[in-house]
């Protein structure tokens, strides 16, 4: 399969992009939620109106009422939502938890993905225990108590958490706290007895949770996959979330470098517009020829991914590693070639770079995933 | 079975059938290498086969029409062909700068007659040929070149110096940058194609810190260049005086080639290295396996990017100033990928002539990687001219 979007991808892509734009963009969005200091960090309408264009189910199977399409697909709207910096629960959801509940029994997927596709309802993931993402050690644990499981344990960088009408929790229902079996994931409902949350806003004005659970009880139809067998469905939910928060990161990327470019062309010092003066030339372009790559190494990814390959995992971790340094020399070089209004509220670049900061964070970092490249690679 | 598939399964046979097993193995030294010409000698009974094998079934130019000696082989299938080559590490039967440069420039701007007699002189690996570019006072500024030819009816008159002239001592032929108009920077230049054992050229080797000699100094003196060499084949490609449309031309083709896009500078480096260093009874530093390891994240995305810029060529999606900008990245990757290899091969890597190290091949290749970002226009350049066509950046 050739590395560019095919005729309906691209329309999708022209699609989504202009959708994007008009209803997601900054000021309407994530200025807008922000300075009215909204406890969910986005809007439902905004939500609803892409269930409207079929973006909340695309990654949902056409039997189970979806688009079945791919993720290239729903990367595509990824990209688009980074560019406008869109606070919305399509990661977590659309792309995170729908993976998952693929995994899901059809009474599980029954009960949330109608909500889904219909935007009216919206997911969270509640996996890392520490400040960095380390999926190996799970130490929540889920115990047997009658005909389900009794959950404790607290889970930390739970976006969107408080807002969400179900948790997916990773927790131990066997070994010991780094065995790569044992692992359960549940679909906690929002409304489980003895969940509490701290919610937190971070410094792109995402809202996210620190969550408690102390002894959750959960049915036994709340697991998604088989008990203990959950580290396949959390790996294959990891996966897909580092490469559409690649895709993410594209947008992010290329956002900055265009606004920062535009800037280029407009300022002027010294009687000359700034974008004339080969120091800062060079830079732009060496952003320019990173950002190409990132975006390669993130379609890659995902066909790889789409294809059933192998290597997909390994192709995750590249794209997820490049795109968080590009879209952070993005941000830096945004913020540093605007000079002074870089520093201000008033202009958008600092908000990519905001954006970009919790983006790198979210799913293991560029040093997280270059150490995988090379665990994988044998070394 | 799609035809594309179908055409995997018949390529595999073929390579099977054709492809020796010692044009399996890595390439070893510049004898491994067949370049064709005049003067050229095969190293082994394998390597002719594999070439006399290659040029009936035209994959010497896979993708050049039937009618020039090609395959005539659509983009895709190319590409399958060079997936399963690479899959059997098949070594590449010619190389020549015929193939990579002279021969896109005719494609695209050569009369049939020329294309018909030199293009089947490359597939067939007849004509070994140079390139006449840059000169003692114009690398960078490649259009200030002074290299005269005099016009004398039917005929040119060369005189000057070309630097840089690959492998010149073993050329048969030169396309080469003459001006034939003093008054007019870029439209007074000529694209010329001449024979290097005419009358009053001579080839120079120049020694390079790697120690090895593969440009030359090249002088003109007095060389007859005739302007035609038979009917419809003239002497020049394009039109006369507008040469540097085709230089610039090939200098896209050039930039993609040493970019490394078709696979040549996606090879990862961490776990060689680490084998490497577990042999010789140590480990790697955990530092500079970080190092590694972030270097092969860039080399992986770079392998992406490279199939991804080759696809969208194919199609004419890619930005036409896209080559700049994968030679840039490609050979400053390149240029990292040997600084790590040298460091952590430690002493051993330094050794200059041993058995060990086959000659000195870590150091010397190292050496060699830091032309990558100055041959066929410089880093600089490249970051210019993506400053000026892609991002369109003012007054650049």
């Amino acid at each position: 399969m050739p590395l560019y979007h095919d005729e309906d991808q691209a329309m999708l892509a022209d699609t989504a992009t202009s959708f994007m734009a008009d209803q997601g963009n900054i000021k309407d969005q994530l200025r807008h939620w922000r300075d009215r200091d909204c406890p969910d960090g986005f809007g439902h309408g905004l939500w609803k109106q892409m269930a409207e264009m079929g973006f909340t189910g695309m990654l949902v199977g056409e039997d189970d009422g979806g688009l079945g399409m791919g993720h290239v697909e729903a990367g595509i709207v990824l990209e688009e939502i980074g560019r406008n910096l869109t606070p919305s629960p399509f990661l977590t959801s659309s792309v995170l938890a729908a993976t998952a509940l693929k995994h899901g029994s059809n009474d599980l997927k029954g009960r949330y993905l109608p909500g889904l596709i219909e935007g009216d309802s919206v997911f969270a993931v509640a996996i890392d225990e520490t400040p960095k993402h380390r999926p190996s050690r799970i130490t929540t644990k889920a115990e047997k108590s009658g005909n389900g499981f009794k959950l404790s344990g607290s889970k930390s960088f739970v976006i969107q958490g408080a807002s969400a009408d179900m948790l997916v929790v990773a927790a131990r229902t066997s070994g010991s706290d780094e065995d790569e079996d044992g692992i359960t994931l549940f679909a906690v409902p929002k409304d489980a007895a003895n969940m509490s949350h701290d919610s937190v806003r971070l410094v792109d004005s995402s809202v996210a949770t620190h969550t408690k659970f102390d002894g959750v009880e959960l049915d036994g139809d709340a697991v998604i996959g088989e008990v203990d067998g959950g580290r396949e469905v959390l790996n294959a939910m990891l996966t897909a979330g580092r490469i559409g928060a690649a895709a993410e990161g594209v947008g992010v990327a290329s956002g900055a470098m265009d606004i920062t470019v535009d800037y280029l062309k407009q300022r002027k010092q010294f009687g000359k517009l700034i974008g004339e003066f080969q120091a800062l030339q060079h830079r732009a372009s060496h952003l320019y020829s990173e950002v190409e790559i990132a975006r390669a190494a993130v379609i890659k990814a995902q066909q790889l991914l789409d294809g059933g390959s192998e290597k997909a995992e390994l192709m995750s971790s590249v794209a997820k590693a490049k795109v968080a340094k590009t879209a952070g020399l993005a941000v830096k070089e945004g913020v540093q070639m605007h000079g002074g209004v870089g520093m201000t509220d008033e202009y958008d670049i600092g908000l990519y770079m905001k954006r970009d900061r919790a983006l790198q964070e979210f799913l293991g970092d560029a040093y997280f995933h270059a150490n995988r490249v090379a665990e994988m690679s044998g070394y | 079975m799609s035809d594309l598939e179908t055409f995997r399964e018949e390529t595999r046979s073929w390579l099977e059938a054709n492809c020796p097993a010692e044009m399996r193995e890595p390439v070893r030294d510049e004898e491994d290498i067949y370049w064709g010409g005049r003067r050229a000698t095969f190293k082994s009974d394998a390597q002719k086969a594999w070439f006399e094998a290659c040029v009936a079934k035209g994959y010497t130019v896979p993708a050049w029409p039937k009618e020039y000696g090609g395959a005539g082989l659509s983009p895709a299938e190319a590409k399958v062909l060079r997936q399963e080559m690479t899959r059997i590490k098949a070594r590449i039967p010619l190389s020549s700068f015929g193939i990579w440069m002279l021969g896109p420039a005719l494609l695209h701007f050569g009369t049939e007659e020329q294309k018909k007699h030199f293009l089947s002189q490359i597939a067939r690996g007849e004509i070994r040929w140079c390139q006449g570019y840059s000169e003692p006072g114009s690398g960078s500024d490649l259009v200030s070149l002074q290299t005269f030819g005099e016009d004398k009816g039917d005929h040119w008159v060369v005189n000057g110096q070309k630097v840089w002239t690959s492998y010149a001592d073993q050329a048969d032929w030169i396309f080469c940058l003459v001006r034939t108009d003093k008054e007019n920077k870029y439209k007074g230049i000529t694209f010329m194609l001449f024979d290097t054992a005419s009358e009053g050229c001579s080839t120079k080797p120049i020694k390079l810190i790697s120690g090895s000699s593969p440009f030359c100094e090249t002088f003109m003196e007095d060389v007859k260049v005739p302007k035609s060499y038979g009917e419809g084949i003239p002497a020049y490609v394009g039109e006369i005086n507008r040469g540097w449309d085709v230089a610039k031309y090939l200098l896209g083709h050039e930039r993609e080639m040493i970019s490394g896009a078709d696979g040549g500078n996606t090879g990862t480096v961490g776990s060689a290295m680490s084998r490497h260093a577990s042999k010789a009874g140590d480990e790697l530093d955990p530092v500079l396996r970080a190092e590694l390891a972030m270097f092969d994240v860039d080399a992986l995305a770079y392998g992406a990017m490279g199939e991804k810029f080759l696809d969208e060529i194919k199609v004419g999606k890619a930005h036409p100033a896209q080559p700049n900008m994968m030679k840039y990245a490609g050979t400053e990757l390149n240029k990292r990928r040997h600084e790590l290899m040298m460091t952590a091969g430690g002493s051993r890597s330094l050794e200059w002539d041993s058995e060990e190290t086959s000659g000195g091949k870590p150091s010397r290749g190292w050496l060699r990687t830091k032309a990558n970002s100055i041959e066929g226009g410089t880093s600089e350049v490249m970051l210019n001219v993506i400053s000026k066509r892609i991002l369109d950046l003012p007054g650049s």
